[in-house]
């Protein structure tokens, strides 16, 4: 059983026509997510990276995605109006068949997070920071099916949490335990 | 823990082969910035006045500035200083594009090269991993396409590369350092490069740049881009679109070229064609321009597009990058009348590495000598008939150094006296033996007069900045002094002044303006110069356009808030003046006199000479420098710089007592 549910969806649209390739993105990027904030800026840690080969007129801002632990079978190549991409190149994966999207001292993935910040953003600072607008930032709703378990399991904790709070964790974990024990012949029906 | 710099240098020396990572001094941020500043306090230290620009005893330094690779918006320049074999005295170039940034997050400030390397090598840095590597294969390879093989074999598409091409390998005394996007051309950079057998420099860099006070830094950042934004709907009025916004000129966006080509000299700097630009040219150009500009790019981290692809396959010419004028000095000199003749020449000239300055001059001066007489069939056999095929013959000639390419690729001064036979009557467009812009004009302007001479640059292009030039309409001019931020403390209504009247019936040059305003414009728009290039903030978004986002109220707070120094207007223009002074000590050291300190003879036609005199000498005095333009002990002691006072007295250049120049000492 599931039901319709309406979600924000954050997106970055990526017009490659307008990018200079000046790379501004990568700086914002970097610096928003130095600890502290903008202490510190490095392209190398960068969840944006502009793919940036000028003499063959190559300009393409890709963002980090999720971290895989294994590399594809293929490696793919693109050709776009007879110009041709790397192999991965807009893959946005840090996976194990290259150095990027990884952080280069730790090779810890990194992940495009939209700029999570508290309070939150207008939009993520690579948008704020592209003046050629080749980066704008769009959010839309859609109607997702989130699964009723999914739900119920969330109402279970925030109720345990709260049961938690009052009564202590060792407390409640000690109760369940025990209901487990008295009720273990009627679960295994 | 250094903040804005790395506060490492990498010093090679390619005669031992050694490679040392060497940390700075802190001090000497605080007294000379970075850039072009610390280049110039290494020189003086290390090279002594005696050698040979091109002996392994010159060093070259690629610097970045202090701001590179900081969030600074347009804080990409390298800084490469040097001794020119053209000029003997220091070498301004500088290029915007990637390698600073690069360079510092590598880890490193700058690259102090010393010595020769016995076979061509190149160098690969990648963060603390250096290499000096083999570079026999690349021997000829043109300097993009040297890049492009580099980054192959290292299989580091990301590396960024600054590399030499024919002309620098030969020593070509005004062989560019290109680096795919940007260039340094001026004052044969290249040919330092080269004979150090130095064919690139290819760097990559994972590490951190540090803020000292980030929330300040990125809010200033934000202002920055707002102004950019800003000027981007408000062009200045009244002056030719090419300096109505902001960035380099640009040329390349912009197909209305009759300021350039009516305003300018053709040929060997000698006739204006006051009547070339017409509407069928415009189409003309218009469509060759468009058909070759494949796309406008940007340096690192900023949003001007002064660049362009340039892919122009049907011609035969491999892809590259133009900005600014290049488009239009090899057209002129040749006085070539259309365009794609540029667009085709340019990319070669860039794969041999020229400046595309002085490399048009000194070809358009070989056709003249030729014409007279002076040059013969013997000298250049096979010489075709036309000038735009003559200009690919001689730019192969001078890139391989062959025949009569060996004598002129010394420039046109010394290839003058070599040829001998009348032919330095021809040399009319240099000043301290370098190839000068070709523009050729009426009236003495005497802020210009004292720019030309006394720019240690010596280059126009690198002195001039945020002043029309030449009077704003009258009705416009209220208006264009409302929201002018950029002058400097103390100096608003001197300056504001000046825009409202000059151009009125009495206040014409060259007798107007006063000589101590004079002297003050001059300081102005060459004091943001120095700043950049201690910065390495590019000069289109600071000391060249009028009305730029960074000025002299706003890059200390950079400063301070980048570098945790604590830096107001006074201190950065103490800073500068001490630059200013310690690169004026070590080309006086070379020799350089007030006898050098003159613009082409022809400039203008109307000359004043007593006016002249007297402008120099004011503005001597204006510098705290004696009547030969040396600075004196007081100014160089009240600047910190002792230590160069006493080298100048024990070599005789200074007497102990010496006083700034007064008029009754020049009278």
């Amino acid at each position: 059983m599931s039901e319709k549910k309406k979600k924000i969806v954050k997106s970055i649209k990526v017009d490659v026509d307008k990018c200079n390739g000046c790379r501004a993105c990568e700086v914002a990027c970097s610096a928003f997510h130095a600890s502290p904030k903008y202490s510190s800026n490095n392209p190398g840690r960068s969840r944006v990276r502009v793919i940036h080969e000028p003499l063959k007129n190559i300009f393409v801002p890709v963002f980090a995605g999720e971290y895989t632990e294994a590399e594809c079978a293929g490696r793919d190549k693109y050709v776009i109006d007879g110009k041709e991409y790397d192999e991965c190149a807009f893959c946005r994966a840090s996976c194990p068949s290259r150095d990027l999207f990884k952080e280069p001292d730790s090779g810890l993935p990194l992940k495009c997070d939209m700029c999570e910040s508290e309070p939150p953003l207008e939009e993520p600072l690579c948008v704020q920071w592209c003046l050629a607008d080749a980066l704008t930032y769009e959010e839309r709703e859609e109607e997702v099916e989130e699964e009723e378990e999914e739900e119920q399991m969330e109402d279970i904790e925030l109720g345990l949490e709260s049961l938690v709070d009052k009564y202590g964790f060792d407390k409640i974990v000690d109760a369940v335990a025990r209901l487990a024990e008295s009720k273990k012949g009627e679960i295994s029906k | 823990m250094r903040y804005a710099e790395t506060g490492f240098n990498l010093e090679i020396d390619l005669s031992r082969g050694s490679i040392e990572k060497v940390p700075t001094e802190p001090k000497l941020t605080e007294l000379h910035l970075g850039g072009l500043g610390t280049n110039a306090k290494i020189l003086w230290d290390r090279v002594p006045p005696e050698v040979d620009p091109l002996s392994p005893d010159n060093m070259l330094i690629f610097s970045s500035g202090i701001l590179a690779a900081t969030p600074a918006t347009g804080a990409n320049r390298t800084i490469v200083s040097t001794f020119s074999p053209q000029t003997l005295l220091m070498a301004f170039s500088m290029m915007g594009g990637f390698f600073a940034p690069e360079l510092k997050y590598a880890g490193y400030d700058k690259v102090i090269i010393s010595g020769k390397s016995p076979s061509l090598v190149y160098l690969w840095i990648k963060n603390d991993k250096v290499e000096i590597r083999d570079a026999s294969h690349l021997h000829g390879k043109g300097a993009l396409e040297t890049a492009d093989l580099i980054r192959q074999e290292l299989n580091e598409p990301k590396a960024q590369v600054a590399a030499i091409g024919l002309a620098g390998e030969n020593s070509v005394y005004y062989a560019s350092i290109e680096h795919g996007r940007s260039s340094a051309s001026r004052g044969g950079i290249g040919a330092v490069m080269g004979s150090k057998g130095l064919k690139a420099i290819a760097v990559r860099g994972t590490g951190d740049i540090s803020l000292a006070r980030p929330d300040e830094f990125i809010e200033l950042c934000n202002e920055v881009l707002k102004y950019i934004q800003h000027r981007a709907s408000n062009p200045i009025k009244g002056v030719p679109p090419i300096l109505a916004g902001i960035g380099s000129p640009q040329e390349m966006a912009i197909h209305d070229e009759q300021w350039h080509t009516t305003s300018f000299a053709w040929g060997h700097a000698r006739q204006r064609r006051k009547d070339f630009w017409t509407k069928e040219r415009e189409k003309e150009w218009r469509e060759t321009q468009e058909k070759a500009v494949e796309r406008l790019i940007s340096c690192y981290n900023c949003p001007m597009k002064c660049g362009a692809v340039v892919s122009y396959p049907a011609l035969g010419v491999s892809k590259y990058m133009m900005k600014c004028y290049s488009k239009l000095t090899y057209v002129m000199a040749a006085m070539a009348d259309d365009l794609d003749f540029g667009f085709r020449i340019a990319g070669r000239a860039q794969e041999y590495g020229l400046d595309s300055y002085t490399t048009p001059q000194v070809m358009a001066f070989a056709i003249e000598l030729y014409e007279a007489g002076i040059l013969t069939e013997e000298d250049m056999p096979g010489f075709p008939s036309r000038n735009e095929d003559r200009f690919f013959y001689l730019v192969d000639k001078i890139a391989m150094r062959e025949g009569i390419g060996d004598v002129l690729a010394k420039g046109v001064y010394w290839a003058a006296r070599q040829i001998g036979k009348g032919a330095e009557a021809f040399d009319h467009n240099t000043t301290k033996k370098h190839e000068q812009m070709v523009i050729k004009l009426g009236m003495l302007n005497p802020i210009y007069y004292l720019m030309y001479a006394t720019g240690e640059k010596i280059s126009i292009t690198q002195i001039e900045g945020q002043m029309p030039q030449a009077p704003l309409p009258k009705d416009y001019r209220e208006e264009f002094i409302k929201d002018w931020i950029h002058i400097p403390t103390g100096k608003e209504e001197g300056f504001k002044r000046f825009i409202l009247e000059w151009g009125d019936e009495d206040k014409r040059f060259p007798f107007w303006p006063p000589i101590d305003l004079i002297c003050e414009l001059v300081d102005w728009q060459e004091t943001m110069h120095y700043i950049d290039d201690c910065t390495g903030i590019c000069a289109g978004l600071s000391s060249f356009p009028i009305k730029p986002p960074y000025h002299i109220h706003n890059i200390p707070l950079f400063l301070s808030a980048g570098t945790g120094l604590d830096i107001d207007e006074p201190g950065l223009l103490e800073i500068v003046r001490r630059n200013r002074n310690l690169i004026r000590a070590v080309n006086v050291r070379r020799g350089l006199r007030r006898k050098d300190e003159k613009p082409p003879e022809d400039h203008w036609k109307k000359r004043f000479p007593e006016l002249e005199a007297k402008l120099l000498d004011e503005y001597y005095k204006f510098r705290g420098w004696n009547k030969e333009g040396i600075p004196t002990k007081e100014a160089l002691e009240g600047l910190g710089l002792d230590y160069v006072a006493k080298d100048l007295i024990e070599r005789g250049i200074l007497t102990n007592g010496e006083k700034p120049s007064s008029k009754e000492a020049s009278a």
